[in-house]
This record gives structure tokens, sequence and C-alpha cells, in this order.
């Protein structure tokens, strides 16, 4: 508890190595067959007030299990959450009890990526979106109607919708109503998970775009989960990239796309296709080969040395440690060396403006 | 399996500049009923492009546009409760014989001959077109059998040919493996195996890479521009992804509620896009390094329930150029800008308008 | 959402009713779109209500006999035909005429196409107590003179009415039924929403219970605990007993749907949110979980009842289950076990046909819940 007083005050939330490791279930007639899953390893990164933070990777690279971690719905394995609560005070979320936790249930909030699981379609919207006010005792019961019906005008919808049921709505409605039940509390961090992934492209953009005025708004802050870079860029000012399980490099998202430090980051922006065909069959393009790794069966040293164009004897050997390069870190045994190509070299037209 | 390369020469030149080949596929006012629940839906609803050889044609469009059921319906495979219910599939086989086949018996001997020999088809989920509980192997070898009259032993020759040919390594290995036994991205891998092994002159991609990561998403498209290129392959890629789009397609449709809206090559739809709808389209997508100090210009509004389709204009609600008194009560009906460029919008109709219609869009953008 | 399932799923139109129907009345609406499980939740709702008022339907209270009459063939109802005094009659039965064989000796019946004897609804009979309280005489159809056979499905050994006994026989197979599955769901609820909500050492205890239990062979298991329940028992506590060995492997089932159902809606994201929403454990489960599977439930309860039936049933026809004088439908079939039985009095056999019926009627039934049990998907 040394460092209590070293967490700045605009830091919402502090993580630091955080760790979650999967034990593959025992049964009392089965005998363990697979490795213990190192989902996430030894993560560090903090939240500012007021910021959005990008969460990125590929599947299985252990962002959602970060989110469910900082929800509470996993128990880390190792490391510390540290919560600045309204009053200025501050408070490690992990070593809170399931009851304690409770309390702060209404102040970080998610919104998960598919609004059609995520909403009970046994319940009309009022009773979806008011549950948390229910359940908490924020407004008196007879006011939790009115209040839901302002939530749905606050994300677009029309207030006499809190009635219906979830099937009545189409995908992006429905992403709306997952938006409105995380503000229902006036929380201080929303966990967008994958939130605009399953939507339509046009729907995607007016999301995007309510995110963005409701952030406004109610000086929200987010942490924003995604696989796309590009909608990152629209949505994040720093960004946290991770591959299996652990953060290779951490930037403020102009200086990220403009000059990434980890091969990987290269990599990934490389790969999203641009919507662009004039850009296309340049030879732009960086091919991974292999796979994203198994988390069961790490690589040694560096995760991702063997899909790396640079890696050498020592990125099979050491992990590389997060270092910090003025304002952004990476985790990299040769970033002073490499010269990788930002968003500029792979889109030479899009970028003028910056 | 020869190139055939000429073709591909062609695909390489600008398109208005040179003389169309047959296409291997022509749909013409292609309409297909679903039944449901509620009622009849007309899912598409009067479609007419070519699929050209040794090309991909991109079907564009969102949840409800009715492009997966397009291309389902080039198969003729359509869910129990779909039928087609207007309007001619003509497929022109190796012999040179135009056959028709939205009249073919769903179930008969004709299609089923055409299926996976002729035309293959690949699907977001690869884990859904293997059968869990056969060898990667056993799935692959008897179609091969079947379909190219081979013997066990040539068959299987062929299998491992074809799985080294999509890049998983070790093929023959592999053979014996099951699908569980793969990741995402070499499952789809070795649909893409399955779906070529019989040399198929069509590839239907019904959203191939949506459920993969970028990186393995970068990969497929490749392989497919590579397999294409080898093979003479003609491809019907349906996507939502635009950038996709811009990735592998040679011509691109637009759909939007069971209707194509506009149709063009991919860099005419990119640089001049007609209708409203893909102009929007475009500009709601994010592109990389526009950065967070832009604002995405959305699209209003949701796509309507079939079942409510709005009277004139399908997409007249949410447009922005409407025209009053006109888009909500006229079907713009389409017009034809060029040999393969067409779109179903009004302001579209005349030449001098056309020009009024350019300064319109950008002094809205 | 793929876009091929795009067109049903947005396929609800927008319209406020709708929108606004809640579960139970979506999966009416499509149950109701199942025209055999539709019109089987009426055969099914007639037989529980004639079990239910078993006295007055039938026509003759189950144990009345006439020796008169032993095996007499059934006497089908006729219309509008003139008795011997030539008055029209709407609804008759003929008389029997009785021969004796001499060589065979034995009697033998003829039905009497001269003797008319009347019918009508709402007869005056015996008396009885309507659900053992209310004292009544009427029957819904009955002979107009009480002393005249009316034998619809003829007679048995004892000159039984076998109508009225298959009568009333449904209560006793068709509730239990209803009893057996009750406990099972009970025990069902228990011990698979335990299993599958806390996971670990309980789900492989209750797991492996189950496994034992479905390997044991049914027949001798419950012969075995049938041979357990005192031979000289009250009737009602030998039906309790049954009922109960019954549910011990019945359970089962159920508790495997719960479990599977627990299981899938543990990681379900709407129940996370619910715990996200600061729910209790109780609320997550009662609010959340629970009413998202008890139209499964209800279709899995709906397609365990036949196989109690069919349960008693067997365990009575072989002599193990209830007795005489405890009318089942199983216990009148054990009548019809004989060949010499079957050959003179294939009638015998009706309450089989009751059986049938009501089988695959609350098969249907069970079907068409389970097939409209989730409206969402």
């Amino acid at each position: 508890m040394l460092d209590r007083a070293q967490m700045s005050p605009d830091i919402l939330l502090e993580v630091r190595g955080l760790t979650k490791v999967f034990k593959p279930r025992k049964t009392l007639f089965q005998r363990k067959t697979s490795n213990p899953i190192r989902a996430v390893d030894d993560v560090s990164f903090e939240i500012r007030q007021g910021e959005t933070l990008g969460l990125v990777g590929e599947s299985g690279c252990g962002k959602s299990t970060v989110t469910r971690l900082l929800l509470g719905i996993h128990e880390p394995s190792a490391g510390t959450m540290r919560y600045r609560k309204k009053d200025g005070g501050s408070v490690d979320l992990d070593q809170l009890s399931e009851n304690e936790r409770l309390a702060y249930c209404t102040d970080l909030r998610i919104v998960f990526q598919d609004p059609q699981s995520s909403l009970n379609p046994r319940l009309q919207v009022r009773d979806i979106v008011g549950e948390v006010l229910k359940v908490n005792r924020l407004v008196p019961p007879d006011q939790i109607e009115a209040t839901v019906r302002d939530l749905l005008a606050k994300v677009g919808l029309r207030p006499e919708y809190a009635r219906r049921y979830p099937h009545a709505f189409s995908g992006g409605e429905r992403q709306r109503v997952g938006i409105a039940r995380a503000l229902a509390t006036r929380p201080r961090l929303v966990v967008l998970d994958e939130a605009v992934s399953a939507l339509d492209v046009s729907v995607r953009a007016q999301t995007l775009n309510l995110l963005r005025d409701l952030q406004e708004e109610f000086g929200l802050t987010y942490l924003f989960v995604s696989h796309d870079l590009s909608v990152i860029e629209y949505i994040c000012d720093r960004v946290v990239v991770m591959y299996v399980g652990q953060v290779v490099e951490v930037a403020p998202s102009d200086r990220l796309f403009a000059k990434p430090l980890h091969p990987y980051t290269e990599a990934l922006l490389s790969a999203l296709p641009i919507p662009d065909p004039a850009q296309r069959r340049q030879g732009r393009r960086i091919r991974l080969p292999g796979e994203v790794a198994d988390p069961a069966n790490r690589p040694s040293g560096c995760a991702f040395h063997p899909r790396c164009r640079f890696a050498t004897e020592t990125c099979r050997t050491t992990p590389p440690p997060l270092r910090d390069f003025g304002g952004r870190s990476v985790a990299c045994h040769h970033a002073e060396q490499l010269s990788l190509n930002g968003v500029e070299s792979i889109q030479p037209g899009q970028a003028a403006h910056a | 399996m020869r190139p055939i390369p000429m073709l591909e020469r062609m695909s390489a030149l600008p398109v208005t500049a040179v003389a169309q080949p047959e296409p291997l596929v022509t749909v013409r006012d292609l309409k297909v009923q679903i039944g449901t629940d509620d009622g009849l839906v007309r899912a598409v609803d009067g479609v007419t492009f070519d699929v050209p050889r040794g090309r991909t044609l991109c079907l564009v469009g969102e949840s409800g546009s009715g492009k997966s059921i397009t291309g389902r319906a080039l198969m003729n495979l359509l869910p129990p409760s779909g039928r087609i219910a207007a309007g001619r599939i003509t497929y022109t086989d190796r012999a040179g014989e135009a056959i028709d086949i939205g009249a073919l018996d769903p179930r008969g001997r004709q299609i089923r001959g055409l299926r996976g020999k002729d035309i293959s088809l690949i699907s977001q989920e690869p884990m859904a077109a293997l059968s869990p509980v056969h060898t990667i192997g056993q799935q692959l070898v008897p179609v091969i059998r079947r379909h190219l009259g081979l013997s066990r032993r040539e068959a299987e020759a062929r299998a491992v040919e074809m799985l080294g040919r999509v890049g998983i390594p070790k093929p023959a290995e592999r053979l014996g493996n099951y699908p569980f036994e793969f990741s995402g991205g070499m499952r789809q891998r070795v649909c893409i195996a399955l779906a070529l092994s019989c040399q198929p002159r069509l590839l239907i991609a019904d959203e191939p890479t949506t459920a993969l990561d970028v990186t393995t998403q970068a990969n497929i498209i490749d392989l497919l521009q590579e397999l294409q290129r080898e093979y003479g392959l003609s491809i019907l890629f349906i996507t939502h992804d635009l950038g996709v789009v811009a990735e592998i397609a040679d011509d691109v449709a637009v759909m939007y509620l069971g209707r194509i809206v506009e149709r063009g090559t991919v860099d005419e739809i990119f640089a001049d896009p007609r209708h409203p709808y893909t102009q929007a389209l475009l500009k709601s997508v994010p592109r990389l390094g526009a950065g967070r100090h832009t604002r995405l210009a959305a699209i209003r509004g949701m796509v309507p329930s079939p079942f409510d389709r709005p009277a004139g204009c399908d997409f007249r609600p949410r447009c922005d150029l409407a025209i009053k008194g006109l888009c909500e009560i006229e079907d713009p009906g389409t017009i034809t800008l060029g040999p393969r460029r067409d779109v179903r919008c009004v302001l579209q109709r005349t030449p001098s308008t056309d020009s009024v219609v350019t300064e319109r869009s950008t002094s809205h953008a | 959402m793929t876009d091929l399932a795009a067109p049903i799923a947005a396929a609800v139109p927008a319209g406020r009713k709708l929108a606004e129907t809640g579960q139970w009345a979506l999966i009416f609406r499509r149950f109701r779109r199942h025209r055999l499980a539709y019109a089987s939740a009426f055969v099914v709702l007639g037989i529980y209500l004639v079990a239910l008022f078993a006295e007055f339907v039938a026509p003759f209270s189950a144990n009345t006999y006439n020796a008169r009459y032993t095996y007499g063939p059934p006497q089908p109802l006729q219309f509008f035909g003139r008795d011997a005094g030539g008055e029209l009659r709407f609804m008759y039965v003929n008389g029997y005429k009785m021969s004796f064989d001499p060589v065979a000796l034995k009697r033998s019946f003829v039905v009497d196409q001269n003797s008319v004897n009347p019918v009508v609804f709402f007869a005056r009979g015996e008396p009885y107590h309507l659900f053992g309280l209310i004292p009544w005489d009427r029957h819904l159809i009955g002979p107009a003179d009480p002393s005249q056979p009316m034998y619809l499905w003829g007679a048995d050994r004892l000159g039984r009415d076998v109508l009225s006994r298959t009568i009333h026989g449904a209560r006793i197979s068709m509730s239990i039924g209803l009893v057996g599955v009750a406990i099972s769901l009970f025990l069902g609820l228990l011990l698979g929403g335990m299993s599958g909500y806390y996971g670990g050492w309980i789900d492989e205890v209750v797991q492996r219970s189950i496994d034992f239990l479905k390997s044991i062979p049914t027949i001798p298991l419950w012969m075995g605990l049938a041979a357990a329940v005192p031979a000289n028992m009250d009737p009602l506590l030998v039906y309790l007993w049954i009922t109960i060995i019954l549910s011990l492997i019945g359970w089962t089932d159920l508790a495997r749907v719960v479990r599977g159902r627990f299981l899938s809606l543990r990681t379900e994201d709407f129940v996370l949110a619910a715990r996200l929403d600061g729910c209790s454990k109780q609320r997550v489960i009662w609010r959340h979980m629970v009413p998202s599977f008890t139209s499964h439930i209800v279709a899995s309860v709906t397609l365990a009842i036949p196989s109690m039936i069919l349960a008693e049933t067997a365990l009575s026809f072989l002599g193990i289950g209830l007795k005489d004088p405890v009318v089942s439908w199983g216990v009148l079939l054990k009548d019809a076990q004989s060949i010499l039985a079957l050959t003179t009095a294939p009638w015998l056999l009706a309450p089989g046909a009751a059986v049938v019926v009501a089988v695959l009627a609350l098969n249907f039934l069970g079907d068409g819940i389970r097939d409209a049990a989730d409206p969402y998907a």
C-alpha cells in the first residue's frame, strides 16, 4: 500500500499487474487434460478521468477478460485494480468481497457486444433499463418509468418505447437500449465491449456519434474494447494494444496510428482493409504468418515472435518488458532500432490532414 | 485446371475499355419470397446483374438487404420457406449450354450435379459447413471422387494438394484431423479447399471473413485473390464491409431492401457513387488516418422492416436528397448509366439533371 | 445477425400491439398455429374434465355389477326408432336377447332389435357424491329406466359397464401422471437447479446419481419396489407409493433439462447484465433465469405425463401396481390378459384405446408447446 499516494488525481482506474489464470475444470472423475490458460498476464494500464481508452486486439488476446475482471465478473489471480471514488479517496477493487463490490456496480457499467442476447427478451424495456434503478433504490419505484423514458429520449429512442419488448426493435435500437441501461445510474466509467461490432455499417456510425455526444454531455469515461482499429481511432484518446494476454503497446491514439512502435501494431494497421480501391494492390500489407497464438500454449519469450519478421534469438528466449518511450510504452526488445510504418505510409492520401 | 490467361489480363484493364466476354451467370429480375410467421417477405425483389468470368462481383448490403438470399438463389439453395417467385438465373455450363438454375428442381439431380462441382459456397461460419464427426480427409475425398471421378488414391493426392494450396502446413498429416483441431482461420482455409477441390467455376463467398480476426481476414482475402488468378475463378463475394469490398471486388452491386440500388466497377462505386445510399454508406465508415477530430456522417433512421416498405423509393425516408412530391410517390426504376453501370435514383434520370445532382451531393458533404 | 435470418427477425411488425406483447402471449400465438397440438389441447382438457366429473359423466358407478349380463356385448346407441308401443324415441339402445348353448354350456347374448330401452340425458340413476361432497343422482347419460341394461362399451366378467369403469379409471390414470410429474418436477427443479447453478462437486454427484438411476432396468426396479409395498395396504396409500416409485425415475429427465437450461443461461449476457445491475442471487434466479425456461419446463412436463401414465398402466397390468377394487386403466386392462376373455369379450380392450388417445394427445400437446416454447428463437 506504499504507492497509494502516487495515484495521480486525474486517474480514475489504475490497473497494475493484472493476471487471470483459468484452470481447466477438474472434476471427480476427469484427469487434468489441458494447461492452465493465462488469459490475462501481468497487464498494467490506467484510465484517466473523461478519456476514452481503447483496448484493441484479436480473438484470444484477453481484452474481454480484462473487462470482466474490472467489472468483478471474474476474480483476478493477481494484480491490483485501484479505483478513485467520487469523494477523491481510492479503493482497491480486487480486495473487496462480492458484496462490497456491489456498491460500485452503479459507477462501472457495461454495454455488451450483442444487443440481442444482452437484453432479456421476456422483460419490457422499462424493466430492463429500470432494473438497476430498482435494485439499488436509486429512484423511487413510482418514478422509474419516467426516468426510463427520459433515458430513452437521451439515447434517441421514443419514450413510449418503454413498454415494448426487445423483439420489437432492430439491432441498432436494441444497442441504444443497452446504452440507456448503462447510463441509467449516471456511471463514471462505461465499458463498451465491442459495442458497435455487431451493428450494420450505417447504424454503427450513428451509434459512435451518439456515444461521443453522451460522453460530452455526461462527462463519461469510456473503456472502448474493439478489434476494429478504424473505430478505435475514431473514438479513442489513448490505445492499449494486447496480444495473447499481454499489453504490447500503449500510446496516445494519434501517435500510435502515426508511428507504431510494436511490429504487431504495425501488422494490425496494415491488415485493416481500406475502403478505397485505389490503395490496394500496392504490396503494402505485412503478411503475418500463422495464427494468433493459443493462450494455453503461449510461445516462449515474446509471444509474438513466431509471427514477427524482426524476431531474433533474444525474442525467442526473453519476454520483453513494457518500456517507457516518452509518454507511450511498448513491449519489444528492438523498439529503438525498428522504424515501422504508420497510417500515413499505408494510406498516403487519407492522412493528409495530420 | 488451367488458368485462363486472357481473362486474367482483362481483369487488370479498365472495364469500360474492353468488350465484355459472355458472363458466367446472368441474373434477370430475380424475385425471392420467404414465408415467415407474419406473412410473405419479398426478400429479393427484382434483382438484375451478371457474374463475369474470372472476376469478383461484390454484393454489398446491410442485414436484411437480401444479399445472402441472392447468393443462395444462385445455387437454388434457399431456406425451406423460400422460393424463387420470378426471374431467370442463367448459368453457362462448361459445354457452353445455358441452364436456368431457378427453374431446376432444388432437390433434383441436375442442380446437385452443379453444386460443389460448378458452383461452390463458403459461408461465414466454417464450423457449420464442416461435419464435426468426420476428419477433413473423410469430407474432402468422397466429394473429389464423386465429382471428378478419381480413384481413392488420386482423390487423396488431390485433397492433400488442395490443402497445401490453401496454406495449411503439413497437409498430408492434417488430412486425418477433425475440424475442431483447426483454428478459425485454418477452418476457413479447409472450407475453401473443400469448395475449390472440384475446380468450380463460380465461388459464392458469403461473408467468409466476417468471423475472423483482421490479420487472418487479410490472409484469406489474399488467398482468394491468388486462387482466382490461378484458376480463373469467378467469385460472388457477399459482404457488408466496404473495406473488404475495396480490397477484393472488380464489380460492385449495392443492395438495399432486396433491390440493387447501384451497380458499377469498384473504382466507379468508390470514386463516383451516384446513389445517395452508396454515398452515405461510404461516408459513414471511419477511415484510418481521419483521426478523432472528424465526425462520421451517419445515415439517419433504421433499415425498415420488409413488411412496411416505404412507398416510392425504398431509401426515401432516410435520404437527405429526397425530392418532395416525387420520391415518396414514384419508384425510381433502374437508370442505365453505362454498359455495367446503373442506379435506382430519380436524381440520375437525365444527363442534364446529372450535373445538378453532383453539385448537390457535394454541397451536402 | 446473419442476413438469412434477418427478414424473419425483422419480421415483427412495428405495430404497437405486438411490440408490447409479452412472452406468454407470443408463445400462445405460435402454439395456436400448431393445429394438431391445439386440437390435442382440447382433447386433453376433455379427458381431465371427464376424470374430474367421472361420477356424473359415467352412467354407472365403477362397481355396479349385474351377474345377468356377464360379458354382455356393446349395445350401440341408436337414434330415432320406434319402440314396442310404436312411439318415436330420439335415443335408445336395443335390449339383449339371451340364448343358452346346451352343448358348449355357454350363454350368449345377441342385441335384440325389437326391444327398445330409451336413453336420456341427465338420467336419474345411482346416487353419488360429486367430488365426495355434493350428493346427487343425475348422470350425464343413462337409461330412462335404471333397471334396464345400457352397456355402450359392453360388460365385463361381473357384468360391470366397461365404459363407466374406463371413465372412473381415467381419474386414477390421468391423475397419477399429474401427481407423479409434480413430484418429479419438484425433485428435478431442486436437484437439476442445484446441479446447474452451483456446478462443481454437487453437479458431479447429482449427475452420477442420475446416470446410476437411469442405468437400472426399470421394470425389475419397479417390481422390486412394488413388492415392498404391503399387500394389505390402503388402496390410497398404494396409489401414493406407486406414484412416488414412478417419480423416482421420472425426475432424472427433468433434472437434466433444468440443469442444461441453467448452464446455458448462466453465461447468457442478459443474466450477466442482471448481476452487474447489482441483483441478488435470488433475484437473478427468480426474475431473470427461471422465467426464461418455464415454457421449456412446461413442455417437458407435458411430455413426461404420458410416460407416467404408461408406466402405471404397465405396472398395474403386470399385477404389481394398483389392484382391484381400485379402478385404473391398467387394472382394467388386466382383465383383458387372458386369451379366453379376449375371444369372448374383445371390448375389454376399450380402456387400451383410452390410454392410446390420452397418451397421443398429451404427446402432441407437449410437442406443440415445445415448438412454441421459445418465441424468440
